[in-house]
């Protein structure tokens, strides 16, 4: 049968592509150790890992995957055991992270702040201020466009917190000057350009970010909008799958003395956007822990 | 806005200098969405020239769902083939998640759906032409299949073009899946996608370029390249 043969052959030359195309995979191939790195987006946004990883990989030739989600997702991701290292910003969610038995333990990494991007003009006139939540009491009141992450990351968390110490809900006015984007730090800040609308963004995602528009920054400083960064190894008892000692590799590097030279001396445009602070949890204002 | 003039003049420019991380992405958005193509037309040819000679209560429910399975949203995909490869998932000892062979098989369940309902069409549009003639020559079925699968090519080709283009061009199942590693699993949309939320409009447009550029030239070259059959066909 000439059309059957014809048809074999057609189906044996796309097996053979298929073939071809997935043992050509090179990457797979590699015996090279790595560890999965579930990381928030802030700190994937701001570059720092591009400057860090390399560093860590030519010492020990351990490669880090870093996966970029917010926090919430990060942390549901480990919890899955899809991951070997967390490294997010939510430090009441990281702790109940370790209290479930997911993590093994908790360290500080380092730490920027949060500070209140909107538009040049300044329709809420909040400019100045240090205090987030008395900026955000006006913003309310002035009922001006304000974009929300929306998506239980460690941003969106800060900023529920900072609501909440202002006694305004906003979450009632969502859909008129209050926009939840449920979506990344660098989606969300497209939108609040587009949009006009004030946001909270950490320092290191707005350095970084491209699109500003005429943003300005007009709240920082206060010690409510500090942003601690947390690293904690997925516990290999609970998902046995975990490279516990490649993990714990990286983590020892980048709390060493090492790493945390690495963080501070990582810079763009001249400002450095991360301040190691490894083991020195107590030097740090109670008020701005999260 | 000058993004778009900057983000022409980056697409040419990154493809003119050959940027190694472009070069890569590119490679391994191919590699995946060809693969997949590959894989979803051996599944997706059979199943729709099946359905559309076979007579079998239900056929017109499975019908209609293969034409729904169309519609399948890749974030979907991508959230059912993370639960079933999590290493909290039936499928986790593979440690498959955040690999090519991840995407792979997302892009694969959702391009299926498109060449199967496509070649299901087209196959039952021929046989209503062919029905009477391959009755009296005694066609038996496989022989009816091949006979359709066959004259039908032309339109199993665009059909086939159809699901590459689905492929390429989807984020929410490779970006779940995938996850997007620098150097392990980005491709081109999950790279513009990366780019947009850094705020590099220009970038990420020119990245969007290429990844038509890409789009095109596969196009064309499929279509060179039947012609060029055909033509020897006929010769």
């Amino acid at each position: 049968m000439f059309l059957s043969r014809t048809f074999t052959r057609g189906c044996l030359m796309l097996a053979a592509l298929v073939l071809s195309l997935t043992l050509a995979s090179p990457r797979q191939a590699a015996a090279k150790p790595f560890i999965i790195l579930q990381s928030s987006t802030s700190t994937v946004n701001s570059g720092l890992y591009n400057f860090l990883l390399p560093r860590f990989t030519s010492k020990t030739g351990i490669e880090v995957r870093v996966v970029s989600a917010g926090t919430g997702q990060a942390i549901n991701n480990a919890k899955n055991g899809d991951g070997d290292v967390l490294l997010v910003h939510a430090r009441s969610a990281e702790e109940k992270f370790v209290a479930q038995g997911y993590g093994v333990k908790r360290f500080d990494v380092m730490y920027n702040d949060f500070i209140i991007v909107g538009p040049a003009d300044d329709p809420a006139e909040i400019s100045g201020l240090e205090d987030a939540s008395a900026a955000f009491k006006i913003i309310a009141a002035a009922k001006a466009p304000f974009a929300s992450r929306g998506d239980i990351s460690g941003t969106h968390k800060k900023e529920m917190k900072l609501w909440k110490a202002s006694q305004v809900d906003p979450v009632t006015a969502s859909g008129t000057w209050y926009r939840e984007t449920g979506s990344g730090m660098g989606a969300t800040l497209n939108v609040a350009v587009g949009l006009r609308a004030y946001t909270l963004t950490d320092r290191g995602t707005w350095i970084s970010f491209k699109n500003r528009g005429d943003f300005k920054i007009h709240v920082q400083g206060g010690t409510a909008l500090l942003n601690q960064y947390g690293i904690i190894l997925v516990n290999p008892e609970k998902h046995p799958n975990v490279k516990a000692r490649e993990g714990q590799a990286f983590i020892d590097w980048i709390l060493s003395a090492q790493g945390q030279a690495a963080i501070a001396a990582y810079k763009l445009g001249g400002q450095q956007l991360f301040f190691p602070n490894a083991g020195t949890l107590s030097s740090l204002p109670l008020t701005g822990r999260d | 806005m000058s993004d778009f003039s900057s983000a022409l003049s980056k697409a040419l420019y990154l493809l003119i200098s050959g940027d190694a991380a472009l070069m890569e992405i590119i490679a391994l958005s191919l590699q995946v969405s060809l693969s997949a193509i590959a894989l979803a037309t051996l599944i997706g040819l059979p199943l729709g020239s099946v359905l559309a000679v076979a007579r079998f209560p239900g056929r017109g429910g499975v019908i209609t769902l293969v034409n729904a399975l169309m519609g399948l949203p890749p974030v979907v995909v991508g959230l059912i083939v993370y639960m079933l490869l999590s290493n909290a998932g039936p499928f986790g000892v593979l440690n498959l998640l955040y690999t090519p062979t991840a995407m792979l098989i997302a892009q694969t369940i959702l391009v299926t759906p498109i060449i199967a309902a496509l070649a299901r069409q087209a196959c039952e549009d021929l046989l209503e032409e062919y029905d009477e003639q391959l009755r009296s020559l005694g066609a038996g079925t496989g022989q009816i299949i091949a006979t359709l699968l066959w004259d039908g090519r032309t339109r199993l080709l665009t059909a086939i073009l159809a699901g590459f283009g689905r492929a390429i061009a989807e984020v929410g199942a490779v970006m779940i899946v995938g996850g997007n590693i620098n150097h392990v699993t980005r491709t081109m949309t999950t790279a513009i996608a990366l780019e947009t939320s850094k705020g590099n409009l220009a970038l990420a447009l020119a990245l969007g370029v290429i990844l038509l550029a890409l789009a095109f030239a596969v196009n064309a070259a499929v279509m060179g390249l039947s012609g060029t059959a055909e033509r020897a066909a006929h010769a």
